[in-house]
């Protein structure tokens, strides 16, 4: 087994593209669950409208990027206020249950042969995002550090894809230590004690709702600019799910919560898959026990497993207060 | 029973339930409320005398809860109206009608655990410019209403004596302490009227004292107070009116003394225990 | 505002009956040739059919919400492994005939609901896990053996030995075959059985008892732990029949469960949370829209169509069909 392949898979995959831009949908997550308190299984819906908002805009209709920009974020604020106009005056479970068909409908109606001549159906759309890449002010060469290397074209989308989890992580973290973040922490505690002083909840969930979902889509956006194309079965309802476990990994209800989660999750998931693949490999598991093609099947269910342990063992996450843990009297 | 403006005000009023108040703050009207066929709540005229202390009493399941969050916005009435302050607030959203300067506490304190005792203090001040979703990231434009904020603030926990715990969780304090802190949380709100849910339930008995040394003076210094409480001799100490209510409705009203004699309300606690002496029932 | 419950369904169905506008609004051809009728009865039957299957599935999940208010996000998982367990002793090793191999997929889905509860779900209470915290599990959970499915069974579709092609009966306009006629009887004697178990029996009433109010029920001497565990039981018995009949109906697949999760979901909030009845009502409407949705649309489609009457729904009428009026802020 060739362990340096796979500590520069693990690492570039922690420090890679995807990493940050799930990161970034996790500090729009984070907004709504960790501080909040809403049940968003959804948010993969508001990176799906921001993917296609981009691709579509500048492919299908011939916008700039800019503009397919701003249409990416006035899908997710119109997809916000459409699930959270019927569900936030209701109990929680009501947002969750919406989000989550909400993201399915999308995936669904996105693929089908019924919009194919907007979003090209099942084969998606492609080579849309050339502004981007023509912008780029890294002159062309190899950059790299101990076991991996980048090409100026990959250190340009890392370096705005984390350069946009820094704003927004900045961003988030004026956000919820103003007077707004005190107004919203309470409401994830208890919100009948909020609306006795005074306070319209729903404003604050629905603003909640838009704002993290408008992150979520700028995520989207990420994801498709930096393959150059978008497909709707990419955005899978478990994508949601895989970013409540990076989120609880990391911590949720904390600013860096969900970029360390990340982080963290892409390094040790590559890591397991990586690992697994070369010792398939070698010879070290038999195939009758497990092939190469199950690797990805298995990692999932790592992740799964991975998601009951922590919330039962280490609920607050890396970054996150045991002691506040315990005030929980839920 | 202390003598006071309010005291004097409400003397020589008839001891009909429904009486109307020299200058009443909440004026409540025909409010009914019912949960599947059961009445919980019909309450014809009730009155609310500004400035005074009103005790609502009443045996287990008479609706005083029931009530109180109806006429608070959190629970909404089949009929009836009531106006505050010469304003009909009827069916207003629970945070309008503390907006307009009604607040209540809760029987189950609502404090919030995972802020600290400052922070639950200050989420309660109104008209904040740093609560705006947009300006939140301005610092610079909150920041020195914010300083008020704290100062207030502070005044507020002195009083309650609650300072040395300002940097607490409030998920630490006792119940006792929550009491406290939701009361004078309320206060941030700089309420007209101030209702109180079983303020005293679960507090140790010197804090009881010193809980009700709080309540008569605020009433010294121009605030409604209505309170609900199961504890007779709580509430015949303080008030300066009584309403008792039993199964829904107003049975009887009255200074403390007078309540304390009229036979509806013994029939009311009495004959209640009598038909059901198990009923552990929650107001609901 | 009881006759508001009744137009639910109906408009409902007028939306799919409306919706062809729409489609012609997007210029496509809409088809009405003289079979028009006969295919809307058709589906109209299929998803009757289609509906039941969701409601004996969705009527578990709405049980276990009610009784402890959980969403478990892995019911999915059992509809999945009743289908499996049924497929490999069938045309596995065994090869059981499918009656007797669905019988034990029953059991063992009844087993494995079971055993959740009392090696996960209950000492997760005792340890005083939050309600939001049990939901993550659930999806941890539903991820962990969805995947565990997917390493042993596969990702190829598979099918039944027996009763996988068969000629219809010809009954008018529709034609329904024996098979599924048979399914169909037996969906719907389940469910009136479970109907009958909640209004009849002394554990059907502690059920409602328990879901109505948890403390009242606990206090009024009701053994609320025996109480979910049957819930359980019932729960994953259901959910693996459930299973079975989608997998003969349709195909097996590793994740038919998860897809199948949505539209309980669906049903069960069309139907009112909390309400096993509104699950089964809310079911069938969920069913139907989704089979009628064909007659205008993609088939591709049918799910998506499904859904968004939830979504619709919420909009209108929040509580569902049959649920209480409950609003909190």
């Amino acid at each position: 087994m060739d362990w340096e392949v796979i500590l520069s898979d693990a690492l570039r995959s922690g420090i890679g593209p995807i990493a940050a831009v799930y990161a970034l949908a996790a500090i729009g997550l984070n907004l709504h669950f960790g501080y909040t308190g809403l049940l968003n299984f959804g948010q993969i819906g508001f990176m799906l409208v921001g993917a296609y908002g981009v691709a579509a805009s500048v492919s299908t209709f011939g916008l700039s990027l800019w503009a397919g920009v701003l249409v990416g974020l006035a899908c997710s604020v119109v997809l916000a206020l459409l699930l959270g106009m019927p569900t936030l005056r209701l109990r929680a479970e009501y947002l969750a249950i919406a989000t989550i068909a909400a993201g399915e409908i999308l995936r669904l109606f996105y693929r089908s042969t019924w919009a194919e001549p907007v979003t090209g159906g099942v084969y998606g759309l492609q080579q849309f995002a050339d502004d981007f890449f023509d912008a780029n002010p890294i002159p062309r060469d190899s950059y790299g550090f101990w076991l991996i290397n980048f090409s100026s074209r990959d250190l340009w989308v890392l370096l705005v894809a984390w350069g946009l989890v820094a704003l927004f992580a900045g961003i988030m973290a004026l956000m919820v230590h103003s007077p707004w973040g005190r107004v919203i922490r309470s409401i994830r505690e208890d919100e009948d004690a909020v609306r006795s002083l005074g306070k319209s909840v729903y404003a604050y969930k629905m603003q909640s709702l838009v704002f993290g979902g408008a992150i979520g889509s700028i995520a989207g956006m990420m994801l498709a600019i930096q393959n150059q194309s978008v497909n709707a079965d990419t955005y899978n309802p478990v994508e949601t799910f895989f970013l409540y476990t990076l989120l609880v990994l990391g911590g949720a209800g904390r600013v860096l919560g969900p970029i360390i989660g990340s982080i963290l999750f892409w390094a040790v998931l590559t890591f397991f898959d990586s690992a697994l693949r070369q010792a398939i490999g070698a010879g070290y598991i038999s195939p009758d026990v497990l092939s190469a093609g199950e690797v990805g099947a298995v990692r999932f269910a790592l992740v799964g497993l991975g998601l009951m342990l922590l919330v039962i063992f280490r609920p607050q996450g890396i970054v996150g207060s045991r002691r506040e843990m315990l005030l929980d009297v839920r | 029973m202390s003598d006071n403006s309010a005291t004097t005000a409400l003397a020589g009023l008839d001891c009909e339930p429904g009486v109307r108040k020299p200058d009443p703050l909440l004026v409540v009207d025909g409010v009914t409320r019912a949960f599947g066929g059961l009445t919980a709540v019909h309450v014809d005229n009730l009155e609310v005398q500004r400035g005074a202390i009103t005790g609502l009493i009443g045996p287990n399941g008479a609706g005083k809860t029931t009530l109180f969050n109806v006429l608070s916005g959190f629970d909404r009435a089949d009929h009836g109206h009531w106006t505050f302050d010469g304003r009909d607030i009827t069916g207003r959203a629970a945070h309008r009608v503390a907006r307009q300067g009604l607040v209540r506490t809760f029987q189950l304190t609502k404090t919030l655990s995972k802020l600290t005792v400052l922070e639950n203090m200050k989420l309660a001040a109104t008209g904040q410019r740093g609560e705006r979703m947009a300006l939140s990231l301005l610092p610079p434009l909150w920041r020195g209403q914010e300083k008020d904020i704290v100062r207030r603030a502070d005044e507020l926990l002195e009083r309650f004596r609650l300072s040395h715990m300002r940097e607490e969780y409030a998920g630490t304090l006792s119940g006792g302490q929550r009491k406290l802190l939701e009361m004078a949380r309320a206060l941030m709100v700089r309420p007209k009227m101030i209702m109180l849910d079983e303020p005293m339930a679960g507090v140790n008995p010197a804090l009881t004292q010193s809980l009700l040394g709080h309540i008569t003076d605020l009433r010294d210094e121009g605030m409604t107070v209505c309170f609900v409480e199961h504890d007779m001799d709580v509430v015949m100490g303080i008030s300066d009116w009584v309403v008792c209510m039993a199964e829904g409705s107003v049975v009887a009203e009255g200074p403390p003394q007078a309540v304390g004699k009229n036979p509806a309300v013994i029939d009311a606690y009495l004959g209640r225990h009598h038909d059901e002496p198990e009923n552990e029932a929650d107001d609901g | 505002m009881r006759n508001f419950r009744l137009l639910v369904p109906l408009l409902a169905v007028l939306f799919v009956v409306l919706a062809p506008s729409v489609a012609a609004a997007q210029g496509d051809e809409v088809v009405t040739g003289p079979g028009f009728i006969d295919r809307a009865l058709q589906s109209l039957l299929d998803g009757i059919q289609f509906g039941a299957i969701i409601a004996i599935t969705a009527v578990g999940l709405s049980l276990v919400f009610g009784t402890t208010h959980l969403i478990n996000f892995a019911h999915g998982e059992l509809v999945t492994i009743g289908a499996v367990v049924a497929f490999f002793l069938n045309v596995g090793g065994l090869g059981l005939h499918i009656i007797p191999a669905a019988l034990i997929a029953v059991v063992v889905g009844a087993v494995l609901g079971g055993l959740l509860q009392l090696g996960l779900w209950s000492p997760l209470r005792r340890r005083g896990t939050g309600m939001i915290n049990m939901f993550i599990i659930t999806i941890g959970l539903s991820l962990l053996l969805r995947h565990v499915v997917l390493v042993i069974f596969g990702t190829r579709p598979q099918s039944y030995r027996e009763y996988d092609i068969q000629r219809a009966f010809d009954l008018g306009p529709v034609g329904i075959t024996p098979r599924d006629l048979a399914i169909f009887s037996i969906s719907l004697l389940v469910l009136l059985g479970v109907a009958f178990m909640l209004q009849k029996t002394r554990i059907g009433t502690a059920i409602r008892a328990v879901s109505s109010n948890r403390e009242l029920a606990e206090a009024s001497g009701i053994d609320v732990q025996r109480v979910v565990l049957v819930v359980w039981v019932l729960g994953g018995g259901l959910a693996a029949l459930g299973g079975v009949f989608f997998g003969l109906t349709e195909i097996i697949t590793w994740d038919m469960g998860f897809r199948l999760l949505l539209l309980m979901f669906a049903g069960i909030i069309l139907g009112g949370l909390g309400s096993p009845y509104g699950a089964m009502v809310g079911s069938f409407v969920i069913g139907i829209v989704a089979q009628m949705s064909s007659l205008w649309f993609p088939i591709d489609l049918q799910n998506a169509w499904a859904l968004l009457a939830l979504i619709l729904v919420l909009l209108i009428r929040p509580q569902g069909i049959l649920g209480q009026r409950e609003r909190v802020g």
